[in-house]
């Protein structure tokens, strides 16, 4: 699987690519970035941003880019725009850029719906494949997913998608289930999210026996596209030709509609890509470069996108209404009160707390003032990051219905086929972005908020998007990549540095590990990890230290129970932390026993100010 | 930001407002450019295509997928009533006799020899907009709907649940910090829009609830009351459909607030005229906050004079409402704009201004945790 754009699409520039300005339109805010080469390589130079302006009274998202890029012009000092035209190519060092380029997930983004025939199997194919062009998937439709006909013509007639993906059936299979659902869609006739003077694209990617039929059913109420099957036979996907298919539809129906993009459309240099699918993009790059496998989320507003590559294989969920602020209310509703409370390193009353949570999700633009409610925003961070990558796990999988070699070791294992793919103990780096990871007052919030959340196992990298550029970065890799790669390494990813974390569980205070850390100026520091503790030790960016640990018996480091490991770690602006924890992570069920836990935790990284 | 300034909610006592009224589907525009419509009137009428009931009579026979044709006693487009006869197979022997019977009163919209299936749909059901507003149409969107355009007074909510409602206003407090009980609630309230002050109980909605009135107006409510109300937690704030008996409009947030002094004031102003409101909240993309519509006679708007003027950002001497803790729900007037960055309690460098109160204490808040209260 692939996030990455057909080379076909590669626009051919006769001009050098010295100064490019790339915005990303968000729900909320359109941000721009200018990058300029400087010397040999490529930097982020200046940011600007500007409410986004697709809703009234503007109805128009070119304002807002305008806005977004004025900014810059006023902080760079460079004359970028000639009334409302972006000036290209450069007409001298001071004025004009080369070329612009945008992503955007204005106005809810690209909403889908996919139906397959087997819900597990076709039904999963389409909804990865969905997923990865950047799609959020309001319903997943499948012959056996247990509502009955007319419900299901009910529900493709209410949900209004921007597009649908038919999947179903293996090439050569049985067409009839296919069929049947193109029979309910036809029925059902949907109509776009957007505008009702057009047909709704569909793209169908199903069993190629039964194209004609499908033609035969729907060509005349929708806007029909048919491509190859995501699923040519059970052990395979072949998820890319739909995904092309469908950034292609993104462009020509779906963007078109929306107020103001046609004109964005002809602003770009090169093809407007969905947010998400940027980001998959170049989190893509970054373990194919690497060789790493990673985990990135992106938290957002209103929703939290994860994205993985383990072992080469590119995933990515996005959990629609999990997010800080229009949908932190539902990250009360899916994890339940006590496991926010968990976090949270004082007393407070229910009614208090859920009242100030949809506070938040009626004011979502507010900031937290007090120490109290920056601690709450962040407790409730670590669940929407919990749950998301839970979502992720479960779709993030093996092919399901596959039949596979067993041995007589897989027999005690009872693992069916369809096993996540997201291991954490072989995880290497974790990514991190969107406003509460990227903007926390101190960068050791970013890490343990992720470390609370993700229980990351053995070695672990981590890491966050400085100003929320790797939308913007996504896109440009894929007419400049060196641009891209340049501006990622030096502006854009900040290394907060390494968790070690033993796996077991053993009574507070006694003996996880020995450890020894051989730092780069020759010190050496020579302790023992307790069960409980947390350590922090500085440990600079793009510095590394020898980290050699031993075990106790029934605890393991990736290698095994007891055994030793030995190995370097990278630092960061945060340093080296030990979590001696334990995993699973288990927090005291008791109340004062659980606030005294976290504040020891806390005080010991020095999490936050002290009063 | 260039403009760092929330957009607060409008309250005030003359503005024009158009409503943009859009029917679901294609159908016919009822009211002509110019006509004065009441709030009840249908202005659009569609015709919802009926649900579709999919049979599978293939299966039912015991047949072929293509052989189905032969047993159909209804062709496709006919009608066909429930329990109808729609197909049958013919045995020699009369017992094995199968007779599939219409689930519904419809018609057969189309049958398939591939899958077997016959698709019955149930007759259309009309769908009459209405205008919403006492008003004037000023445009038509020929087969979509119309625009209203109303002289008004107008007061926005920050959260809502429920539909569009109109009645006669009732303020039933005597000052915006009083609660409102159930001993506020008088059974003349009936089909009225009860105003109240600042917080509204489980108990208060019940009783409202068996008093039969419109809409309820307060400044806050305890979210475990909501829960209660809705019979689920509201994970995202996209309301206006719901059905609890009343639509309830929120003009401050979750909790105990005193409704602003200028909101309650205007209300009273106009206890007995009838306004018409809607719960309707969306808070992402596409901002819609519920509203409290009072039309002056109808007709009597202007065309030309839609919107209020964009404001260009936030001045000293404008009157803020502040919207998150630890001062949530206070209400004073900007006496400082600083320009630089400050650090707030979290560390966070936040671009911010100062507040008096109304007893002279000033405090330093973050731009984005207030918002103006718009509207002369």
């Amino acid at each position: 699987m692939s996030a990455s754009l057909h080379a076909s699409e590669k626009p051919k520039f006769n001009h050098p690519l010295n100064v490019i300005v790339a915005t990303d339109c968000g729900s909320t805010t359109t941000k721009a970035i200018l990058i300029e080469k400087v010397g040999d390589e490529y930097r982020q130079t200046f940011r600007g941003e500007a409410p986004t302006t697709v809703e009234a009274p503007f109805e128009d998202v070119t304002r807002g880019v305008l806005n977004a890029i004025a900014e810059i012009e006023e902080l760079s000092g460079r004359k970028i725009l000639d009334g409302e035209k972006i000036i290209t190519p450069c007409r001298d060092a001071r004025t004009g850029v080369d070329i612009y380029i945008s992503t955007s997930s204005a106005g809810g983004g690209l909403q889908m719906m996919v139906t397959g025939v087997v819900q597990n199997m076709t039904g999963e194919s389409a909804q990865r494949c969905a997923l990865g062009a950047g799609a959020i998937v309001i319903d997943v439709l499948a012959s056996n997913d247990g509502r009955l006909p007319h419900e299901k013509i009910e529900r493709i007639r209410t949900l209004r998608p921007d597009m649908i993906l038919m999947s179903g059936g293996t090439d050569g299979g049985a067409v009839t289930h296919v069929v049947e659902m193109a029979e309910y869609v036809a029925a059902a006739d949907p109509r776009p999210r957007f505008g009702s003077t057009y047909k709704l694209p569909l793209v169908y990617a199903g069993n190629k026996e039964a194209r004609e039929q499908v033609t035969k059913t729907l060509g005349q109420k929708t806007a029909l596209v048919i491509t190859e099957n995501i699923r040519p036979v059970l052990e395979r996907e072949n998820l890319a030709p739909a995904r092309h298919k469908i950034h292609d539809l993104f462009l020509e129906h779906v963007m078109a509609q929306a107020p103001g993009y046609k004109n964005l459309i002809e602003m770009a240099g090169a093809p407007i890509m969905p947010t998400p699918a940027a980001v998959g993009l170049i989190m893509e790059t970054i373990a194919k470069r690497e060789h790493l496998n990673l985990i990135g989320v992106d938290i957002g507003g209103a929703t939290t996108d994860v994205f993985s590559v383990f072992e080469s294989v590119f995933n990515r969920t996005v959990s629609a209404n999990l997010g800080m602020s229009y949908s932190i209310s539902n990250v009360l509703a899916e994890a339940g009160l006590a496991n926010i409370m968990r976090w949270v390193p004082f007393d407070i009353d229910e009614q208090t707390l859920r009242n100030r949570i949809k506070n938040k999700m009626v004011r979502p633009t507010t900031i937290p003032q007090t120490l109290d409610e920056l601690q709450i925003e962040q407790a409730i961070a670590r669940e929407a990051l919990r749950l998301a990558l839970i979502h992720h796990k479960s779709l993030a999988t093996g092919l399901k219905g596959v039949q596979q070699e067993r041995t007589i070791s897989d027999a005690f294992e009872q693992q069916t086929s369809g096993k996540s793919l997201v291991d954490m103990l072989k995880l290497d780096l974790i990514v991190g972005s969107g406003g509460i990871l990227s903007h926390a007052p101190r960068r050791i919030q970013s890490m343990l908020m992720m470390v609370d959340a993700y229980e990351p196992l053995g070695f672990t990298m981590l890491s966050v998007d400085s100003i929320f550029m790797m939308p913007h970065l996504g896109v440009l890799s894929t007419i400049n990549e060196k641009a891209a790669t340049d501006v990622f390494v030096r502006d854009c990813m900040v290394y907060l540095g390494t968790c070690v974390a033993p796996i077991g569980q053993l009574k507070d205070g006694e003996r996880l590990a020995d450890y020894e850390v051989t730092f780069p100026d020759g010190r050496v520091v020579k302790d023992q990890l307790k069960m409980g503790e947390l350590r922090l030790f500085p440990l600079g960016l793009s510095q590394k230290a020898r980290l050699t640990m031993q075990p106790a018996k029934a605890v393991n480091l990736g290698q095994g129970a007891g055994v030793p490991v030995s190995r370097e770690v990278q630092g960061g602006v945060v340093g080296l932390l030990l979590d001696g924890r334990g995993r699973p992570l288990q927090l005291p069920a008791d109340q004062p026993a659980r606030v005294a836990a976290l504040t020891k935790w806390f005080n010991a990284v020095d999490l936050y100010p002290r009063s | 930001m260039a403009h760092s300034y929330t957009p607060g909610l409008t309250v005030t006592e003359q503005t024009v407002v158009r409503r943009r009224r859009q029917l679901p589907l294609p159908g016919t525009v009822l009211v002509a450019v110019g006509d004065l419509v009441q709030s009840n009137q249908p202005v659009a009428r569609a015709e919802l295509p009926g649900k579709v009931y999919p049979l599978n009579l293939a299966n039912q026979l015991g047949v072929a997928p293509d052989e189905i044709k032969e047993y159909l006693i209804k062709k496709e487009g006919e009608p066909v009533r429930k329990d109808e006869i729609l197909a049958e197979n013919k045995p020699l022997i009369k017992w094995f006799k199968t007779e599939i019977k219409s689930p519904i009163t419809g018609t057969v919209e189309s049958l398939s020899t591939i899958t077997g299936q016959v698709l019955l749909r149930e007759p259309p059901r009309v769908l009459e907009l209405l205008a919403y507003v006492d008003g004037t149409i000023v445009e038509v969107h020929p087969h979509q709907g119309v625009t209203v355009e109303a002289q008004c007074s107008l007061v926005q909510g920050i959260f809502g649940i429920g539909g569009e409602t109109s009645g006669v206003l009732a303020i039933a407090v005597a000052k915006p910090d009083e609660p409102l009980t159930p001993a506020h609630m008088k059974a003349d309230m009936k089909g009225k829009i009860v105003v109240g002050g600042s917080f509204l109980s489980a108990e208060t909605m019940a009783k409202a609830k068996e008093i039969g009135v419109a809409g309820l107006v307060v400044g806050g409510i305890h979210d475990k009351d909501l829960r209660a109300l809705l019979g689920y937690d509201l994970g995202v704030a996209i309301t206006g459909t719901e059905q609890v008996g009343f639509t309830l409009i929120l003009t401050e947030g979750f909790g105990t607030i005193p409704m602003a002094q200028k909101t309650f004031a205007l209300l009273s102003a106009h206890a007995g005229e009838k306004a018409t409101i809607s719960g309707a909240t969306q808070i992402r993309a596409g901002v819609i906050r519920p509203e409290i519509i009072i039309a002056k006679s109808a007709g009597a708007a202007q065309t030309g004079a839609a919107a209020a003027p964009q404001r260009e950002g936030i001045r000293i001497g404008d009157s803020v409402r502040i919207i998150r803790d630890p001062l949530f729900g206070k209400i004073g007037e900007v006496a400082a704009l600083p320009t630089d960055l400050q650090k707030i309690p979290t560390e966070s460098d936040a671009r911010v201004l100062e507040v008096r109160f109304p007893d002279g204490q000033v405090a330093v808040i973050p731009r984005t945790n207030i918002e103006v209260i718009e509207g002369l």
